[in-house]
């Protein structure tokens, strides 16, 4: 819809439409969420939290509302999977809200759209009034008896809103800043309600998997990482775009997919994942090995992997919310560190010190923003310590 | 602002309210249609906003300057925000920037003396694929090049004058 893009072909484009929300509405609510467990399922925005159990506690919550809320806030740099989602897939991704409405027993769910993605609206507007016209949401959902339906809510522009309890901070009129968990979402989420907090990803294969069988998503990937998962590419490859791939693929296999054969590195999972040499190509894209929400940015033999460090700490500087110290303080100490190192001015002492205070921001930071923060600045430095020490300055 | 301005504002901030609720969730969808309206979020706007949902002003001073696509300053009506993560900077972006400075004539965080346009810097815009990109306003722009960007330029300058106070730039 919006440019064109290199693709394979989705799984998402060949499942019979409306067939999971159809067969979910003549189950138990128990059995639903069964399915959706049995499937191993994990979070497709990169946390990697079981499905099954996540609707199961918001199901088990006593309430008089709840509510079901699609994280479309996808700002993580190299992700724009859920933009090919939502502009091709999107009643997948809605079917999948009304599933997950049904199985925890909500009446309201909510697409959280990143401003960025504001040109989609219309088009996601178009959608749902055609299910709320056709008896896929309203009042008496195919005529079973259940109410539900979904608005849209703009983002107004600021990274942490991924975070889910940022999400929910803003939804509710106030500045994005994550709060402690717990009490997670799930019992205390929006308005102090039970929420359930899902990747756009997520809700997508929720449907494809009722309309499949729980057996069906685990003949794809591996053992403890079930299914197919998009991943968004770009960078130094001949071919970057949206890839369905099964979890477990290589990084090499990958690579030969999209044309990246040049590669030196490539960063998996954006600016909060990590940074994996080419030593390091056989290893797998999977929660047991290296977790991704996706994202994965090639770098060519040309490229200075400290300007890639200094990229992501300048983002981090600038989305880091500012509520707790080691991340509003410990990104801008990195990003000084990688001056130096450009100057050629930086001790190994100095060094180890601000990989220290990485690990420290790894630790003591309140939400996963500021944990994985320091990632790509401590594997950049681990694996290319040959190539960013002792630069003359002239280089910088 | 003209006494008639600020009953505008008023019967604006009403209708918001009337469309959106009176409680806090109403705060960010209210502020964003009176930024688009007013390009900026004035003090007065924002005192309005605060008086309506009963809530102190201060309250929604920190939320809009929380928020990049909200100002509490008199923006351009065309705001480009063009990409500078890594992707995009791979692609090329580093010249467009230059090629946007000199075609508008301003530096990133400024605005045009005529107010038609604020430069801003942004993160990812999802458009990885597909970079070097910007946003204008609600429209993205990709693949960008010098003559691609004095063209978009262009063109917005033709809408201009029609569409002096609204955002339909497309």
């Amino acid at each position: 819809m919006i440019g064109t893009t290199h693709q394979n072909q989705l799984t998402f484009s060949s499942l019979e439409a409306e067939a999971g929300l159809k067969k979910a509405l003549g189950m138990g609510r128990g059995d639903v969420i069964g399915e959706i467990s049995a499937s191993g399922l994990k979070g497709r925005g990169g946390a990697g939290f079981p499905t099954g159990v996540k609707w199961n506690i918001a199901a088990a919550a006593k309430s008089d509302a709840k509510y079901v809320i699609c994280n479309a806030d996808e700002g993580e740099p190299g992700t724009f999977k859920d933009r090919l989602i939502l502009s091709d897939h999107a009643d997948l991704v809605f079917e999948g809200m009304t599933i997950a409405g049904f199985a925890i027993g909500a009446a309201e769910g909510i697409v959280y759209l990143r401003a960025e993605y504001t040109y989609l609206r219309p088009h996601l507007e178009a959608v749902l009034l055609r299910r709320r016209e056709a008896g896929l949401l309203g009042d008496d959902v195919l005529g079973k008896g259940f109410a539900f339906d979904i608005h849209l809510h703009m983002g107004a522009g600021a990274y942490v809103c991924g975070e889910e309890t940022a999400l929910i901070e803003s939804l509710e009129g106030h500045r994005g800043e994550p709060r402690n968990r717990p009490p997670f979402p799930v019992d205390t989420g929006f308005l102090g309600r039970p929420t359930i907090v899902n990747n756009v990803e997520t809700l997508a294969c929720a449907a494809a998997i009722l309309g499949s069988g729980a057996e069906w998503f685990k003949g794809f990937g591996t053992e403890k990482s079930t299914g197919f998962k998009l991943f968004s590419v770009s960078g130094d490859c001949d071919r970057p775009g949206v890839y369905e791939l099964p979890m477990g693929i290589t990084v090499a296999e990958l690579l030969d997919v999209v044309g990246g054969g040049d590669a030196k590195a490539v960063q998996i999972g954006g600016a909060s994942g990590h940074c994996v040499p080419a030593a390091e190509f056989t290893r797998a894209l999977a929660f047991e090995d290296i977790p991704t929400g996706g994202s994965v940015i090639v770098f060519g033999h040309g490229r200075d992997m400290l300007d890639v460090a200094e990229n992501f700490l300048e983002f981090f500087v600038d989305e880091s919310c500012g509520q707790c110290t080691p991340c509003r303080e410990g990104n801008a100490k990195l990003l000084e560190g990688v001056a130096l190192l450009k100057q050629g001015a930086c001790s190994s002492r100095y060094l180890n010190d601000l990989l220290s205070l990485g690990e420290t921001m790894q630790i003591a930071s309140k939400c996963g923003l500021g944990q994985s923060s320091p990632n790509a600045f401590i594997s950049i430095v681990k694996h290319f310590k040959h190539e960013i020490m002792g630069r003359s300055a002239a280089r910088a | 602002m003209l006494v008639t301005e600020q009953e505008k504002l008023q019967e604006l901030v009403a209708s918001l309210a009337e469309k959106h609720g009176r409680d806090r969730t109403a705060l960010i969808p209210i502020l964003q249609e009176v930024q688009q309206k007013y390009h900026g979020i004035s003090e007065f706007a924002q005192q309005v906003v605060a008086d309506r949902l009963g809530i102190h002003p201060s309250e929604v001073y920190s939320v809009i300057t929380f928020y990049s696509f909200l100002d509490p300053n008199p923006t351009g009506k065309y705001v480009i925000r063009m990409c500078r993560t890594i992707s995009c900077q791979m692609a090329g972006a580093h010249n467009i920037a230059r090629q946007l400075e000199s075609d508008l004539g301003i530096e990133f965080g400024e605005t045009t003396a005529d107010g038609k346009f604020t430069l801003e810097w942004a993160n990812c815009l999802g458009m990885c694929d597909q970079g070097p990109a910007m946003l204008v306003n609600d429209r993205i722009h990709t693949r960008l090049t010098a003559e691609k960007v004095h063209d978009i330029l262009e063109d917005c300058r033709r809408h201009f004058g029609v569409h002096a106070t609204e955002r339909e730039e497309h």
